[in-house]
């Protein structure tokens, strides 16, 4: 370990001052009594908040991507959590391949995704809507997925496994009373997570969603209107202070009951 | 035949992990390597009106991306955008790795917690209040003008190339974070320590010793970083303007109001093709970088 280095602890300061700052701003002028962002502030007020309350298309849209979030995070990671114990416990041939295959969708540009899918989906002559959004969210949230729950199996002692299946438990019952519980934090983690990143994500519902607007679209659709902007500020405002809270449980999760030296922070990175 | 077959699955370990697999190897192929393969092949095909499309095999639509002026540049100024965000990212986020992985000693977890929370929140969001700070009325021209430092806002803030760059730069950071600290972490401290002893400089030990074995980390964060950015479409349609516009925006008008999708679907496969270009020169060149430091 280096000794003390003033120089070098200011510039983190720094750093997170640049990180933090800009998300800042959203809830500051959320409570500004005026319809421009700009200093000075003009007096304190809560009516941007009413305004958002009133909306009618910001609750459809709200539901809507509550129902994406959820069918998204809960297919992603129980495909991701099948795929994390296949790479965990068994050695085998096209490993790295199909290791690859899966985290294309986190490697490649989120619009070319988009743009594919949007191209099978008209060609079959489907209607643009909810559904190809979830899709693309699946298939984009899985390999997060993965990522968490690989961290959290790795280093699992499979003998208890086994030791279940020897004293006569069928494997569904192997995986309900001694698998699941030990995996269970890493699954609650990776269904948070992944609801988050669905919850969030623009690029894929911007192009697949057609007029059922999710949270995001719609908030995509006004930030091109001055006298909008101030509910969509205290919109955003909210779902910072949501999504922090559910992503600082997740991390909670994401440790509990591992040891000092596994206890990783969000995503592990393998190379 | 069905005990045979029970038998070999219990032994076969690849048949149980590629049976565990199989829904995600599904998902992938159905809902990406098809749709892509798919693009790919409307690539080849022609536009005649607003809704009929030819099916006839053609390489025109290659042709035509790299006739229009506009097309060709657009794509050399999205990689260019890219690289400078990765550069600059790399560049403002090594030093702090390097402090938290060498100099904080206690709840180094929480530092890291605290670092990568903000990539959690909202893209759209993180973008959208850079246009709240750079903006003519924003956070920057009022309280300079305020101060009584400037007359005329600063125009140069929003819908520019400048205005793209750093908003990347912050909405990205996240990314280069992980990697890097990961592998200065990996990094045996004592290795340091006898360099030091052995008479090395702290520059020369840098050089050295601590830059080489984190080389892992800032390769992950240059691919991390340039392959999301080259195709970023959020950033450039909210703060580029006309200056900062890059392919994906025509990527989008090509299946949108401009309504060519054979071009578009040409336009994302030459983007793809770009980014795996740049993903192999720099896994090779990290190659040989590493086996003449070994």
């Amino acid at each position: 370990m280096e000794q003390k280095n003033n120089t070098l602890l200011i510039y983190t300061l720094l750093y997170f001052a640049f990180l933090y700052i800009p998300v800042l701003f959203l809830p500051i002028f959320s409570f500004n009594d005026a319809n421009y962002m700009s200093f000075p502030l003009s007096g304190f007020t809560t009516e941007h908040y009413e305004e958002m309350w009133a909306k009618t298309n910001l609750h459809k849209a709200l539901w809507a991507s509550i129902k994406v979030g959820i069918v998204a995070s809960v297919v992603s990671t129980t495909i991701a959590l099948f795929a994390a114990k296949a790479f965990a416990r068994y050695k085998f041939r096209g490993q790295n391949i199909s290791y690859g295959a899966i985290m294309i969708p986190f490697l490649i540009p989120e619009i070319i995704l988009a743009v594919a899918i949007l191209v099978i989906w008209l060609s079959l002559g489907f209607k643009l809507g909810l559904v190809p959004v979830t899709l693309g969210h699946i298939l984009f949230c899985t390999p997060f997925a993965m990522l968490i729950l690989i961290a959290r199996i790795e280093g699992f002692d499979f003998s208890l496994e086994e030791a279940s299946r020897d004293l006569g438990e069928n494997a569904w019952g192997t995986f309900y009373r001694v698998s699941l519980p030990l995996y269970l934090p890493g699954i609650i983690a990776s269904l948070l997570l992944s609801f988050i990143i669905s919850f969030d994500e623009f690029v894929l519902a911007f192009f697949l969603t057609g007029s059922d607007a999710t949270l995001p679209m719609y908030m995509w659709a006004q930030m091109r209107f001055i006298q909008k902007l101030p509910h969509v500020l205290a919109l955003g405002a909210v779902i910072i202070v949501f999504t922090t809270f559910i992503v600082l449980l997740a991390f909670w999760l994401r440790n509990l009951g591992q040891g000092k030296e596994k206890a990783e922070f969000g995503i592990k990175i393998h190379e | 035949m069905l005990q045979v077959w029970k038998s070999f699955y219990a032994r076969s370990d690849p048949a149980k992990a590629y049976s565990l697999l199989s829904p995600a190897l599904i998902l992938v192929t159905l809902a990406m390597l098809i749709p892509l393969g798919l693009m790919l092949s409307f690539s080849f095909f022609t536009q005649v009106s607003f809704t009929e499309i030819d099916y006839s095999f053609t390489i025109q639509r290659y042709i035509d991306f790299f006739q229009k002026n506009l097309l060709v540049s657009l794509l050399i100024k999205s990689v260019k955008i890219s690289f400078i965000v990765t550069f600059v990212t790399l560049l403002t986020a090594y030093p702090v790795c390097y402090y938290i992985a060498f100099y904080v000693k206690k709840n180094k977890m929480l530092w890291l917690v605290l670092l990568t929370l903000p990539f959690w929140t909202s893209y759209l969001l993180r973008v959208f209040s850079w246009k709240i700070i750079l903006g003519t009325k924003g956070v920057i021209n009022s309280s300079l003008i305020n101060a009584g430092l400037l007359s005329e806002p600063l125009t140069f803030l929003m819908y520019s190339e400048t205005a793209v760059i750093i908003t990347l730069t912050h909405a990205w950071a996240a990314f280069a974070l992980l990697p890097l600290y990961v592998s200065l972490d990996k990094i045996d401290f004592s290795l340091i320590e006898a360099a030091r002893d052995l008479g090395l400089s702290r520059l020369e030990t840098f050089w050295k010793i601590t830059l080489p074995l984190s080389l892992p980390g800032i390769i992950g964060a240059i691919l991390i970083i340039f392959i999301p950015t080259v195709g970023d479409y959020v950033t450039p349609a909210l703060l580029g303007g006309t200056d900062g516009r890059m392919l994906s925006n025509m990527i989008q008008a090509y299946f949108g109001k401009v309504n060519n999708l054979p071009l578009g679907a040409a336009s994302a496969t030459i983007m793809l093709i770009t980014v795996a270009i740049v993903t192999m020169i720099v896994s090779y060149t990290t190659k040989k970088l590493t086996q003449r430091i070994s």
